[in-house]
């Protein structure tokens, strides 16, 4: 307790921790602008080379530098997976609060909608969408976000059925308050943790999907550097003892997810009132 | 301009009436009492003259006029807990500009701290958030006021000067007031006529 007044307090260490995460995702984002392309051509030379100072990630069969397509690929897979999880969360939180907010008929059919995406297997669904877009980018921006918004719509469903009710928005409504108020400043308040954390939690199901779509020759064309193909691709080569190649893509894909993670956990805490004196 | 409740019933359960046949009306800077055992169904009385919630029976009138649905109540209801009718991921401030800007006076009257406008509802005690409660339904725009058990979790002090504020201001702006209370000794000081319920 005495701590409080001596040195940093909680919120300032936290607040330092999240620049620092938030830098770090930067530094990446940066840094893939800055690696030449020419590191990506292909050289007999340098084949298979373990890492070194030169090769931080070392060299894959090909002669590329693997550190150069890792961070490349991050930086495809982080605007993929930015982009994709805006859109699937924006989807979700719209039929949510639709499906509780606009009466019975107009929840019947959302969690219709609902029950009809659930019941039928992503993975089939993904494929079907991302084949009609085209493959690419496009599709799998489309075939991930429209098949991954439905959870969390039912979940957002639940929530906003249950603060609908409660006294305050009762007393607001005697204000005369529109729909839309009370939407904006009343329930999207509270059901943003929940928003926060669907958004952060797609990052994985975005990277690993985009990766089973190329794997299964829907996705990427094989040069574009992607996390996904890079481990797809490094899976065939673990067995011969070259362990640089899967082990630090999926280091630093860890390492990303897990930075995404912190940053939504600490903003959450950041905003909550409960712990605004820690 | 009047409040009138005619022939009110309502059930929440079907046949398992709580209110039947209750006519009840109250004038402009009126005080009236509204008393009885627990779960007799006052609150349920002022939920529905405060337009909470559409009788089964019966209607309300202001001025022998439907309340307008979608602008500012004239009848505004005081809850018993505040701590449900304050949103928790609000500052103060933003609770009371909701309604309206209230003036310096106002706050003074119910002695609110201006440091507490910038705090969260967790940080203030319950009497303080009924305070905010309070002042936010003193809106320009109200003509009535139900203070459905408002100050039981008061101190008694707390408590008189409380009401003596409050009932300052409704006296001053000509505002009806409905006390729903169980306590007899609060209602015959406070209240001109005094409304038994489920006799």
């Amino acid at each position: 307790m005495l701590s409080i007044h001596y040195g940093l307090n909680v919120r300032r260490k936290m607040l330092i921790l999240l620049l620092l995460t938030s830098g770090f995702l930067l530094a990446i984002l940066i840094l893939s602008f800055w690696l030449s392309n020419d590191n990506l051509r292909l050289s007999a030379a340098s084949k298979n080379l373990v890492p070194s100072v030169q090769h931080l990630f070392g060299t894959d069969w090909l002669g590329r530098d693997m550190f150069t397509r890792t961070i490349k690929g991050m930086r495809l897979s982080l605007i993929l997976g930015a982009f994709t999880s805006l859109l699937s969360v924006l989807i979700a939180t719209v039929m949510g609060i639709c499906a509780a907010s606009f009466g019975k008929t107009v929840d019947a059919v959302i969690s219709w909608i609902i029950d009809l995406f659930i019941g039928m297997p992503h993975l089939v669904f993904m494929i079907l969408i991302c084949f009609i877009a085209g493959g690419g980018v496009y599709g799998i921006v489309l075939g991930i976000s429209l098949t991954h918004w439905t959870a969390m719509a039912r979940l957002i469903r639940s929530e906003v059925m249950q603060i609908q009710n409660d006294e305050y928005i009762q007393i607001s409504k005697s204000y005369g308050k529109s729909a839309w108020f009370i939407a904006r400043r009343h329930i999207l308040p509270s059901i943003f943790p929940q928003v926060m954390v669907g958004f952060l939690l797609m990052f994985p199901h975005v990277i690993l999907h985009e990766a089973a779509l190329t794997f299964l020759g829907f996705g990427f064309s094989p040069q574009t550097p992607a996390v996904g193909i890079i481990l797809s691709e490094a899976m065939s080569h673990i067995s011969t003892g070259k362990w640089w190649l899967v082990v630090f893509p999926g280091l630093l894909l860890v390492i990303v997810i897990k930075s995404f993670d912190s940053i939504g956990e600490k903003i959450r805490i950041l905003m909550e009132p409960t712990s605004s004196n820690e | 301009m009047t409040l009138s409740g005619e022939n009110l019933g309502h059930y929440y359960q079907r046949d398992r009436w709580i209110l039947k046949d209750v006519t009840i009306s109250i004038a402009p800077g009126e005080v009236l009492g509204l008393s009885g055992y627990s779960g007799c169904g006052k609150t349920t009385l002022s939920r529905i003259l405060a337009g909470y919630i559409a009788p089964r029976t019966g209607n309300i009138w202001i001025d022998h006029k439907a309340m307008e649905p979608r602008t500012f109540r004239p009848v505004q209801l005081i809850y018993q807990h505040p701590e449900k009718a304050i949103n928790p991921k609000w500052r103060m401030r933003d609770v009371l500009t909701e309604s309206y800007a209230p003036s310096q006076a106002i706050l003074d009257a119910f002695e609110i701290k201006n440091e507490w406008l910038t705090r969260w509802p967790v940080e203030l005690s319950g009497g303080e958030k009924q305070r905010f409660c309070i002042v936010r339904a003193l809106n320009p725009a109200t003509k009535f006021i139900i203070a459905d058990e408002m100050t039981t979790m008061l101190d008694a002090i707390t408590q008189a000067k409380i009401w003596n504020s409050f009932l300052g201001i409704c006296k001053s702006r000509n505002i009806g007031v409905i006390v729903v209370s169980h306590e007899t000794s609060l209602l015959n000081r406070l209240c001109d006529r005094i409304y038994h319920l489920g006799k």
